[in-house]
């Protein structure tokens, strides 16, 4: 599924977390980029310090956007606390998902994520065992749900020692992107998002 | 005919008073002076407007009797008991100190004996209005210097008894009633008695009575009669009637209706002093000022230099702190509305003549008059002279200028908590704050703290104000903080104001004024203790806390949306009973819902039996945490 040509291209909104932001390099680089482009961006941690999510105002950041953009770490094979927060309280029962929950289909999301281990620890025979592609589905299967194409993910692996020539050509490469939505290059031959339908019968019946 | 003298008198009054007062505060000079300036514009020297200056005098009176009440009501008997050495030693110092010297130097000039004496137990007092009154404007009633005035202005109330019992035996004609005395003495102790009884064990039954009639405007009469009751009590048998309202309000001040008796009084007292003030601008007898000016002058000055020796000698001694004690000579070198009295006796016993008598009167009204523009001019130069004098003391005003990020303005029990938080990561603030103690503890653990009042200009730039990036606002007075705030803002752009808002009004006041960080004071640790109770009734821990987190934050966008109307007293309500119906509705919805999913099969198990109806608000479920309906 393409985006609907007839709407105006809207703006990216990338949606930021990282637990100690002052500390990072890389997230803390690829902020500022995201920032002086025309997309919006929303740093969770610095919204929700309390981790008290305003759901309403979150969930209408999303209906405004047509890419959807995840920055943040890997930690422990997964997204940060509030992040996963997020995903747990915005994308809603009956809003994102199930019975009535469209609001999100035929939008992209796109992962923009770094790990700390380098690119070849993420090998059979190394100390994180698995590619890392074997971490990719929870985020993947997430966005299906929704009705979310999910775009190739951008990664940094190695984030703690890259250079800063890496960490500059990574930069350019998201900015890049963020600016030529929707024109990039491998959508053409992406397929459309798999639907999932959650039958009325997979939740227990209400008792009246 | 009465009832039209009643209105022009009140027009009089109360047009002079919402005058003049305004327009002395716009200078920048305080109310009491507005005041006294009105009574003598309207009086007989001014406008002859009105000419029962001392009919007025003693009804006005009034207003100190229910002043010190409500200071009594400040002061728990312990706290009194702990009082005892510094108002019998240091106020007997005081008096008896001036007094004495007083004489001795009218003796020197050749006064005849028996005026000098009169002359200098009457200047000797000092005007407890004005001084409590000053000090209740300055929010300096708890400081060391606060309390010595209190201390001393209560001897005197003391004394006053004595000193007009003995004012008559001074007059030519000797010896009178013999015994008589006696039994006066055996009146007073009784009656004494009968307050300090009946206050412990008629009054708040009595009042708990009173209120249980639900009706407010009879409460109010209630706290009005007692204070009546107890002045004519006191006067019947010849004591001050202020001392007796004093001994009520301290009777009454653990009691539980303390709060409301203050709320209830307190505009009665500020109008009746503010009468009192105008009645003793309205007595000056300028005819006798006109005749004498160099003498009058001369007693002036006089015994305002000689009792702000003995003052300055006390403050020496006792120690009064290096900044506070101009506050405190001024208010204790001036002459008092006891003074009045002891003349007025005086001369109706035919101890001294009437025109020394009016003299002396004339000498007390002026030191009066005097005092708030001595305050003035303190402030301007003499704290500041002193500061630079005095580089080597450790509570200094603040003098060199400083640099911190942060400016801690009011180092109470809020402040403190900031500061200290602050302090454990790194940052060193400057502390304002007017309690010279509390600076001088905060400095022995090595901080930047001084002496000073935020709501000045020249000691927020000295301050660092221009440099600092931060204000926090935790001045506990609500007028003061935002004058603080506004003045912040007008002057120092730079800064950003975080502030502490000791109730709702003053948050709004303070929004008002461009502040948006505003906490007040105890709306988080009441949701703590809301989030307890909710635990302890079978709540899980942290359902109770996102609870209290969606509270607070419908709280507060709430208030925002009230912010444009709040002056509306009617809007409010209504916005306020909305706001209410909200999050009933809301956390009803959440309540139902929730019951829902828990009447589905496999959830009824699972709820706590604490708790069986007590799971409002459960978020809808993410897609993995139902096991029957995983995605």
């Amino acid at each position: 599924m393409t985006p609907i040509s007839s709407a105006p291209p809207s703006q990216p909104l990338v949606i930021v977390a990282h637990p100690h932001l002052q500390l990072s390099r890389t997230n803390g680089k690829l902020k500022r980029v995201a920032a002086n482009t025309q997309a919006t961006v929303r740093d969770l941690y610095a919204l929700y310090p309390d981790y008290v999510i305003d759901v309403e105002a979150e969930q209408r950041a999303l209906a405004d956007a047509q890419l959807i953009v995840w920055q943040h770490p890997i930690h422990w094979y997964s997204a940060p606390p509030l992040m996963k927060l997020w995903i747990d309280e915005v994308l809603a029962f009956g809003w994102a998902y199930g019975p009535g929950g469209t609001a999100l289909r035929g939008k992209d999301l796109w992962l923009v994520a770094s790990t700390g281990g380098p690119e070849d620890s993420y090998r059979p025979d190394s100390y994180n065992r698995y590619f890392f592609d074997a971490f990719l589905p929870p985020f993947e299967q997430t966005a299906a749900l929704c009705g979310m194409r999910f775009l190739p993910p951008l990664l940094l692996h190695g984030a703690h020692r890259a250079d800063d020539a890496t960490l500059a050509e990574h930069a350019r490469v998201y900015e890049q992107r963020l600016r030529s939505y929707p024109d990039w290059p491998e959508l053409a031959e992406l397929d459309a998002c798999p639907s999932c339908i959650v039958p009325k019968t997979a939740r227990p019946a209400e008792v009246a | 005919m009465e009832h039209g003298n009643w209105l022009t008198g009140s027009l009089v009054y109360l047009g002079a008073a919402v005058l003049a007062v305004p327009i002395a505060r716009l200078l920048g000079l305080g109310s009491i002076i507005g005041y006294l300036g009105a009574g003598i514009v309207i009086g007989p020297w001014g406008l002859k407007l009105v000419t029962e200056a001392q009919d007025m005098l003693h009804f006005a009176e009034f207003g100190v009797v229910l002043m010190l009440f409500l200071v009594g009501l400040e002061l728990e008997p312990r706290r009194l008991w702990s009082l005892r050495k510094p108002i019998f030693g240091w106020g007997s110092a005081q008096l008896f100190g001036s007094a004495l010297l007083m004489v001795g130097v009218a003796w020197a000039f050749g006064v005849d004996m028996r005026l000098a004496i009169v002359a200098a137990l009457g200047l000797a007092m000092s005007s407890t209005a004005i001084g409590l009154g000053v000090l209740a404007e300055r929010n300096l009633m708890a400081t060391t210097s606060g309390q010595a005035v209190l201390s001393v202005a209560l001897l005197q109330d003391v004394a006053a008894i004595p000193i007009l019992a003995l004012v008559p035996l001074l007059a030519t004609t000797a010896v009178q009633s013999d015994g008589g005395g006696w039994l006066a003495a055996a009146k007073a102790v009784g009656v004494i008695a009968a307050i300090v009884l009946g206050g412990r064990l008629l009054l708040r039954p009595a009042l708990r009575w009173i209120a249980r009639s639900k009706t407010p405007e009879i409460f109010t009469a209630a706290s009005l009669l007692l204070v009546v009751a107890t002045a004519a009590l006191m006067q019947a048998v010849g004591l001050s009637m202020a001392l007796g309202a004093f001994l009520a309000g301290v009777l009454l001040a653990e009691s539980e209706y303390r709060r409301e008796l203050e709320t209830d009084l307190e505009p009665f007292k500020g109008l009746l002093l503010g009468l009192f003030f105008i009645a003793v601008g309205m007595s000056i007898d300028f005819a006798v000022v006109l005749r004498n000016p160099a003498l009058v002058a001369a007693v002036v000055a006089g015994f305002l230099l000689l009792k702000a020796a003995v003052l300055w000698a006390m403050c020496r001694s006792m120690p009064i702190p290096l900044p506070e004690r101009p506050v405190f000579v001024i208010l204790l070198a001036q002459g008092g509305e006891f003074g009045f009295v002891v003349f007025q006796s005086a001369a109706g016993a035919g101890a001294v003549d009437s025109q020394a008598a009016s003299l002396l009167v004339a000498a007390v009204a002026i030191s009066m008059l005097l005092t708030p523009v001595l305050l003035v001019l303190a402030d301007r130069w003499w704290a500041r002279h002193l500061a630079s004098a005095s580089l080597a003391s450790r509570t200094a005003t603040l003098s060199e200028p400083q640099s911190a990020p942060v400016i801690i303005a009011g180092i109470g029990r809020y402040g403190q908590i900031i500061g200290r938080m602050l302090f454990a990561n790194g940052i060193t603030p400057t502390v304002l704050d007017h309690d010279s103690e509390q600076i001088e503890a905060l400095r022995r653990f090595g901080w930047h703290a001084h002496y000073g009042d935020a709501s000045r200009l020249d000691l927020m730039r000295v301050a660092g104000a221009a440099r600092a990036r931060v204000l926090v606002l935790a001045i506990d007075d609500i007028e003061q903080s935002v004058e603080v705030a506004r003045m912040a803002r007008e002057h120092f752009p730079n800064l950003t104001v975080v502030a502490r808002a000791r109730n709702v009004q003053h948050y709004f006041r303070l929004r008002d004024v461009g502040v948006t960080l505003i906490e007040r004071e105890t709306f988080d640790s009441a949701l703590m203790s809301a989030r307890s109770t909710l635990e302890v009734l079978g709540w899980e821990p942290h359902q109770a806390r996102n609870l209290a987190m969606r509270f607070r934050s419908h709280n507060i966008s709430q208030l925002e949306q009230t912010l444009p109307h709040w002056t509306d007293q009617a809007k409010l309500i209504a916005s306020a009973k909305q706001g209410r119906q909200q999050l009933e509705q809301l956390f009803a919805q959440e309540r139902e819902a929730a019951s829902q999913q828990k009447a589905r099969a496999g959830w009824g198990g699972l709820a706590p039996p604490a708790a069986a109806s007590a799971e409002p608000g459960a978020r809808r479920l993410a897609p993995d945490a139902d096991a029957a309906a995983a995605p």
